[in-house]
Formats: structure tokens, C-alpha cells, sequence
């Protein structure tokens, strides 16, 4: 390691030296050869990686035991975002057919009416689709059965023309843009209310959105947990290999050296955890892709379940690595330290 | 190579281990560090490799101020030199190969020099036959010989050994004290501390000798301090 082994050289010169420095016999320390070449740098990560894996292997049942349930608290999580992405695809578009019901003033004018239908018809972000009079409401109402009597029973038609509208082709669909585009409706002159027929897509929205705010919790707890785990089965692995930890201080090794397995054991952990849970993830959605098919069809509708995208299992993948790396960084971090031959 | 200057070391709660320690183990040479249990022995060593910091005094290692040594440099300063431990440190789990590479492991080694390195110090030890051995199926004395070979297979300039003897019956004291002689020959310079008084003598060599954490008897210097 050439940062190393220039040092000493500096200080050999710098500090009191009881002797010259130069000529073979009193050189101080020597250098050893400088091996830290990219190459060595390779190996040394190599040998460290393989190691830890191959100590794992040594002990399969235990070692297995961490890794699924680390795969089952990754898999988890992904498994409701899985579900909730599938939810949002099948429920995109419902509100597409957003309806808006602008009832005007009752008793106007039909001259106003007109006024007010041409100046709702005029603006840019609606198309009309139906307009309602008065004495059309009264007809529709008349022919439901029971109504008859009640509305003999009025004089004159209590009933509002309605403009029925939708957005139009460009105008965004999103429940607070119809907000808006209502309120800005219900200022036109005769308008007297404007209903947005969506509430239960709205609702439908909020429930989804809050269910992924649950699912984001949820997964940070696991994450959380997954922690805990990679982080006390390294611990444990440290006091198990206390001796040998100690043996390799006094030969020289740096905190680097010593620490290298341990990290690597924790990135195994979490490579494998994850894999394992994206295995099961992919089972998962095989055994329900028959199921949901039937379902879609049963509806009419040509929706298919998907499963984790390439990007989604890379990310699982990296969170399950991360996860590894950092709860083994925590453990080594507190107990490593604490080891010195003494 | 070692230079001590008015060293002492105090253990929290506990008398000092050292008391005003001068002394000098001149590169190349070999000596004996000898005294009762207790006397001081395995604190100087322990000073020597940084496993214990003085209290007052310097402490130069090859020319190295041990007290100002930051932390982090101390796996360099320990992979500059061997140590042979009594109770040889071995690790059990893995192979006589395995144990005596690993201060080329940890020196970042390519496998084939490493390979040879290893081969080389287990020959010189007379171990060579036993590298795919585990440890535990060794004898005590054999151990102890996987443990020499491994404080030299980095070629350290100093070595230091700690009652290498200690459990070992004379004749196989003897060898392994012959093996220090031979490294000794080379250039290294070693320093073993041993009660087996006996022994030094039929060796011949210089001899420090501690007494309640003072230097009574200093071959390098031919001063007697105390008693």
C-alpha cells in the first residue's frame, strides 16, 4: 500500500533517530513491496467476498434461515406495491369519463337559459354533451313511476335546466383540475350549482393513496427489521470469531481488513433475502394470473396482472443489498472495536 | 532497533508494570528477555507491539515513536514485525497453509508468491508435509513451529516471542530456540523473553534481564541496575 508504506519514511527522518538513517543496517522499518495495485486491490475484495460466502455455505440451515426471512419481510412490501400498481392500472381511466352536471337557476328565463348553455358551450375546456330544459326534466320525471301525483300536486316546474359536460379532450382529468374547472362554471351568470358526478372515483383515489402511504410505513418497518437481523447475525458472528479477529490484529491486520468479510457477509445476506423474495413474488404472480385473468373477463375487460418490471427487481434487488450492507456496517461499526488482543 | 527511553507503564489500579525503563536491542542482534513472572516480561512486549501504550517515556521501534503512532497506523507497525506467542494464536478452523499465509493475506499478497512464501517458511520449520493439516492434529511443539512460520513468512526485520518455549520439554526448547538463532543469522533481529533461565545460558547470548519492572541486568550496555 503505497500511502503505508511512504509514511514511515517521512517520520523515520522527521522524529528522533537515535542512529543516521541511510545504509541498510539502520534503515528503519522496511518498506514491505508495494502490492496494493488495482489488481491486489481486486483480489484482496475477491478473496474477502468469496470467503463469506463460502462461510455461509458451510453453514447452510442457519445461514438459509436469516436469508428467507429476510426474503419474506422484502417480500412483503413488494408484494402490496405489486398489488396496489395493479389496482391503480385497473381503475386508470375510470375517471375519463368524468360527467359534469351544471344545473342552472330554476325559474329562469328560456332566453337566459340559452344565454348561459352558449356561454358554458363557448369555453374552451368543456364539450357539451346534453342539455336538459326544464319541461324535458318534468317529462323524465313524470314517467318514473310514483312521481306523477307528486308533481301534479306543484304548481308550475320546480325543476332547473341542466347542461351536462365533460372535460375536453385536453383538459386534465385529475380530481383537483375538475375542481377548479367547476368552480370556474359556477361563476358564470345562471348557473346556480355545479355537481362533479366523480366523488366515488375520488374516494376510490384516496383510499389508494392512502393504502400506499400504509404500504410505505409498512415497508420502512420491514426495512427496519431486515436491519435488525442482518445487523445481529453479523454481531454474532463477530463474538463467534472473536479469536480469530484478535489473532488478526496482532498480525496486522488493518480495521479494513478485518471488517471486509463482515460487510460482505451482510451484502450476501441481502442479495439472497432479496432474490429468494423475488422469487417469491414471481410465484405469487404466477399462481394468481389464472385467477385475475378470469375475474378481468367476467367484466369484460382484457386487464392482466403484471408482476415486478426489470426496474422493479433491480430495485428490490439494491434495496435488499443496501439493507445488507448497512446493517452490517451498524454491527461491525459497534463490535469490532471493542476487540483488541490485549 | 528497539530503544526505550525512561519507558513506564502503570495499569489502571494496579502498580507499575515498568519503572524508568533505558534500554536498546541494536538491530540485528538477538537477546534473551528474562525474569520472574510478573517481573515485566510480556509488558514490554506488549509495549514493543503496540498492544499496550506506555505511560511516560519513548518507545522507538525502527526508528518509529510508538507513542506518537496514530491508531490507524498500528497494523502497518505490527505487519513490520513477527510475534510468537506462547500459547501460538493459532486459528483452528482453518489449515497450516491457511494460518501461515495469513500475514501475506493480510500484506495483499498474489497467490503465487504467497504460495511460495508459505512453502519456503513452512520448509524451514520442518513442517512442510503438514500444510493441509488442521492445527489441533498437530503436537504441541509442531504447533509452535506453524506459529514461528508464520511470524517469518513476511520476513519481518524484528522478531518477538513471547515463553515460545513455555510448554515444550528441553529438547524440543532447544530446536525451537535454534530456529530463532538461524533467522537471527540472517539479519533478523530477535528478542525472546523466557524464565527458562538454563536455556540462555546454553546459548550464550545477550541477556536483559527485568526485575519488578526495572532492568537488572543489561548485556548490551554491561550495567547492572539494582540489586
Amino acid at each position: 500500500m503505497a500511502r503505508n508504506t511512504r509514511r514511515p519514511a517521512r517520520k523515520a527522518s522527521g522524529k528522533a533517530a537515535p542512529k543516521g538513517t541511510n545504509g541498510p543496517r539502520t534503515r528503519a522499518l522496511p518498506r514491505g513491496r508495494s502490492l496494493r495495485r488495482p489488481s491486489a486491490w481486486l483480489q484482496e475484495h475477491a478473496r474477502a467476498a468469496l470467503g463469506s460466502l463460502g462461510r455461509m455455505w458451510r453453514n447452510p440451515v442457519a445461514n438459509g434461515m436469516t436469508a428467507a426471512v429476510i426474503a419474506i419481510a422484502l417480500a412483503l412490501p413488494a408484494s402490496l406495491w405489486m398489488l396496489l400498481q395493479n389496482v391503480e392500472r385497473a381503475t386508470a381511466g375510470w375517471d375519463a369519463g368524468a360527467r359534469i352536471s351544471v344545473y342552472l337557476e330554476p325559474g329562469l328565463e328560456s332566453s337566459a337559459i340559452e344565454r348561459a348553455t352558449e356561454t358554458i358551450a363557448g369555453r374552451e375546456s368543456v364539450r357539451v354533451l346534453e342539455r336538459i330544459s326544464p319541461d324535458e326534466a318534468l317529462a323524465e320525471f313524470r314517467s318514473l313511476a310514483g312521481f306523477e301525483d307528486a308533481l301534479s300536486a306543484l304548481d308550475g316546474n320546480p325543476l332547473p335546466a341542466v347542461v351536462v359536460i365533460e372535460p375536453a379532450a385536453d383538459t386534465p382529468r385529475s380530481a383537483s383540475a375538475l375542481e377548479s374547472l367547476a368552480k370556474t362554471l359556477d361563476d358564470i351568470p345562471g348557473v346556480d350549482r355545479v355537481q362533479v358526478d366523480l366523488e366515488w372515483v375520488e374516494r376510490l383515489y384516496a383510499l389508494l393513496d392512502l393504502i400506499e402511504r400504509g404500504v410505505g410505513l409498512f415497508a420502512i418497518l420491514l426495512a427496519a427489521g431486515v436491519l435488525l437481523i442482518v445487523g445481529n447475525t453479523i454481531r454474532l458472528d463477530i463474538l463467534n470469531r472473536r479469536q480469530e479477529i484478535e489473532v488478526t490484529k496482532l498480525i496486522g491486520a488493518s480495521d479494513a481488513f478485518i471488517r471486509r468479510p463482515f460487510l460482505y457477509g451482510g451484502l450476501w445476506f441481502g442479495l439472497l433475502g432479496a432474490l429468494a423474495a423475488w422469487l417469491l413474488l414471481a410465484l405469487t404472480g404466477m399462481l394468481l394470473a389464472g385467477p385475475t385473468a378470469r375475474l378481468a373477463s367476467a367484466y369484460g375487460s382484457g386487464f392482466r396482472l403484471s408482476g415486478l418490471d426489470g426496474a422493479e427487481s433491480l430495485a428490490l434487488l439494491g434495496a435488499g443489498v443496501a439493507l445488507g450492507l448497512l446493517g452490517s456496517w451498524l454491527a461491525v461499526g459497534r463490535h469490532l472495536r471493542a476487540i483488541e488482543p490485549g | 532497533m528497539i530503544h526505550f527511553d525512561t519507558v513506564s507503564k502503570r495499569y489502571p489500579g494496579r502498580q507499575e508494570a515498568l519503572t524508568n525503563l533505558s534500554m536498546e536491542v541494536p538491530e540485528g542482534e538477538m537477546a534473551f528477555l528474562t525474569g520472574h513472572s510478573g517481573a515485566g516480561k510480556s509488558t514490554l512486549l506488549k509495549l514493543i507491539a503496540r498492544i499496550e501504550r506506555a505511560t511516560r517515556g519513548t518507545l522507538l521501534v525502527g526508528n518509529v515513536n510508538l507513542s506518537t503512532l496514530p491508531r490507524r497506523r498500528v497494523p502497518w507497525l505490527r505487519r513490520q514485525m513477527g510475534i510468537v506467542f506462547q500459547d501460538h494464536h493459532l486459528l483452528y478452523d482453518r489449515t497450516v497453509f491457511d494460518n501461515v499465509a495469513l500475514p501475506l493475506v493480510i500484506a495483499g499478497y498474489r497467490s503465487g508468491e504467497l504460495s511460495r512464501r508459505v512453502h519456503a517458511a513452512l520448509d524451514k520449520v520442518g513442517l512442510l508435509d503438514k500444510e493441509k493439516q488442521m492445527p489441533i492434529t498437530l503436537s504441541g511443539g509442531e504447533q509452535q513451529r506453524v506459529g514461528i512460520a508464520r511470524a517469518v513468512v513476511h520476513r519481518p526485520r524484528l522478531l518477538l516471542a513471547d515463553e515460545p518455549t513455555g510448554n515444550l520439554d528441553p529438547a524440543l526448547s532447544r530446536e525451537i530456540m535454534d530456529l530463532f538463532v538461524q533467522f537471527n543469522r540472517v539479519g533478523v533481529t530477535v528478542l525472546v523473553a523466557t524464565h527458562d533461565i538454563a536455556l540462555t545460558e546454553a546459548f550464550g547470548l545477550p541477556v536483559l534481564s527485568l526485575e519488578g519492572g526495572s532492568l537488572a541486568r543489561d548485556d548490551f550496555h554491561g550495567r547492572a541496575h539494582g540489586a
